[in-house]
């Protein structure tokens, strides 16, 4: 790797918790707000979250049903694509197990999703990424409904993936046959994004 | 020879080919690059320095030139005291240098001229710089679309391209801009003196009915207000384009 003269680095954070840094990431005790457009503020008693196949509705769940599915609790770190990762985040919603359970779904239906937001905003994902307790909609952040720019009321949480996977303001699920590229997959950056492997963009191993 | 394809997005050495203060903060740096075709307007790259023990370190920074431009391009860098990669950058990166660079990156917020409505840029601080590449592209292009640019600064010697702006506007080719600084102006100063606000947009921004492309780039609080504001005025979604960077003051 070519060295870069004379650049000495900070290397407070990387020093005490080296294992839980990606690649070309860095720390930071920020939440930082990424997001392409206007935030979106869709109150609950207007919210819905719907799981669906094709044109067909699998599963629909009004605010008041969502939060009568089981609760899970979880802390994580998670890494932003824009380079910033931020360690023991908090957060409670239902996981993606739950959720098809709820639906009656004993198996999924396809291998892959795309899940579709308020304003517009799309990604896809492996359904292999999204259970056994990978992956969550999350309604809680730190104890505290989710603030609007950070996805509330309903935002995917799938961590172990860069951020831009984590959809904020979430309304539905849909189970694709092939995998889809979405809003940032289309633009260039990894159809996957493994931030351990530094999938950023299209290209990336 | 290089193996320069169209698509290609790897790492690869940049020069520092030119260095110039814009203001006491922030510095540009032009790079040549063996292996670079061409950007768009609002495009950024990744850089990456490492230490000699190989720590590594990795940012995105906003291009400014204009697209079309092959042989060099221009990132414009501000400061940040407790940073770690911009003071390098703004203090220490020298003529000559090299560092690793990726790009071009990110495929929204860019605009080309090809698209004939009306151009809106609203910039908070070094939001200003992804915009810059904006109308330094218009000014190329043969067919320029009426643009704006609504500019928020702290004070006047923070103003970054102050005198590029001014001389842009000069031209008279269809381009106004109005200035805002929000911690005390100068006392001949005809621009805004609050921060950016509803009524303010109503004033300079182009109305919803013009269908304008509206881009906002700068610190998260200043492009929340902008983009909610225009959402109020009536502007598309679609069409209000954003990047926010910076603390949230959010800890928790």
């Amino acid at each position: 790797m070519p060295i870069t003269r004379g650049f000495k680095g900070k290397r407070s954070d990387a020093d005490a918790a080296h294992d839980r840094i990606p690649p070309g990431q860095y720390v930071t005790r920020d939440f930082p707000v990424l997001t392409a457009g206007p935030t979106q503020r869709t109150p609950v008693e207007n919210w819905s979250l719907a799981l669906q196949r094709g044109g067909q509705m699998l599963a629909h769940w009004s605010w008041e049903q969502f939060e009568g599915l089981q609760q899970t609790e979880r802390t994580t770190d998670i890494h932003c694509v824009t380079k910033w990762t931020k360690f023991d985040t908090r957060w409670r919603g239902v996981t993606i197990d739950d959720l098809l359970k709820a639906a009656g779904l004993s198996a999924p239906p396809t291998q892959f999703v795309m899940a579709h937001c308020d304003g517009g905003y799309t990604t896809n994902l492996l359904i292999a990424d999204l259970l056994d307790g990978k992956a969550m909609i999350a309604t809680h952040y730190d104890n505290l409904p989710i603030p609007v720019t950070h996805g509330g009321p309903a935002r995917l949480l799938v961590p172990h993936l860069y951020f831009w996977k984590s959809a904020k303001w979430v309304r539905r699920l849909e189970f694709i046959e092939a995998n889809t590229p979405g809003f940032w997959e289309s633009m260039g950056y990894h159809i996957h994004g493994d931030p351990w492997r530094e999938q950023r963009y299209t290209g990336d191993a | 020879m290089p193996d320069a394809s169209p698509l290609f997005r790897g790492w690869q050495l940049a020069t520092v080919a030119a260095i110039r203060d814009e203001t006491p903060s922030v510095r540009t740096i032009a790079f040549s690059l063996p292996q670079w075709t061409g950007h768009l307007a609002g495009q950024h790259v990744d850089v990456r320095l490492t230490t000699d023990d190989g720590y590594q370190a990795e940012r995105s920074y906003s291009i400014a030139s204009a697209s079309g431009s092959i042989a060099l391009i221009e990132i414009t860098v501000e400061r940040i005291a407790d940073g770690e990669v911009s003071p390098f950058l703004t203090e220490h990166l020298a003529l000559g240098d090299t560092i690793e660079l990726r790009g071009p990156l990110g495929g929204y917020f860019t605009w080309s001229p090809e698209i004939p409505a009306p151009l809106m840029l609203i910039a908070g601080g070094s939001g200003i710089v992804p915009l810059m590449s904006m109308l330094r592209t218009r000014t190329k292009a043969v067919d320029r679309p009426p643009a704006r640019l609504l500019y928020s600064s702290r004070n006047f010697d923070e103003i970054i391209y102050r005198s590029e702006l001014d001389r842009l506007v000069a031209t008279k080719d269809g381009f106004s801009i109005a200035k805002v600084l929000t911690r005390g102006a100068p006392a001949n100063w005809s621009g805004e003196t609050r921060r950016v606000d509803g009524e303010m947009l109503a004033k300079y921004a182009f109305p919803a009915a013009e269908a304008p492309h509206n881009f906002v780039c700068g610190p998260t609080s200043f492009v929340e207000t902008v983009a909610d504001r225009l959402v109020t005025l009536g502007h598309q979604e679609t069409v209000i384009k954003t990047e926010r960077f910076g603390p949230t003051g959010e800890k928790r």
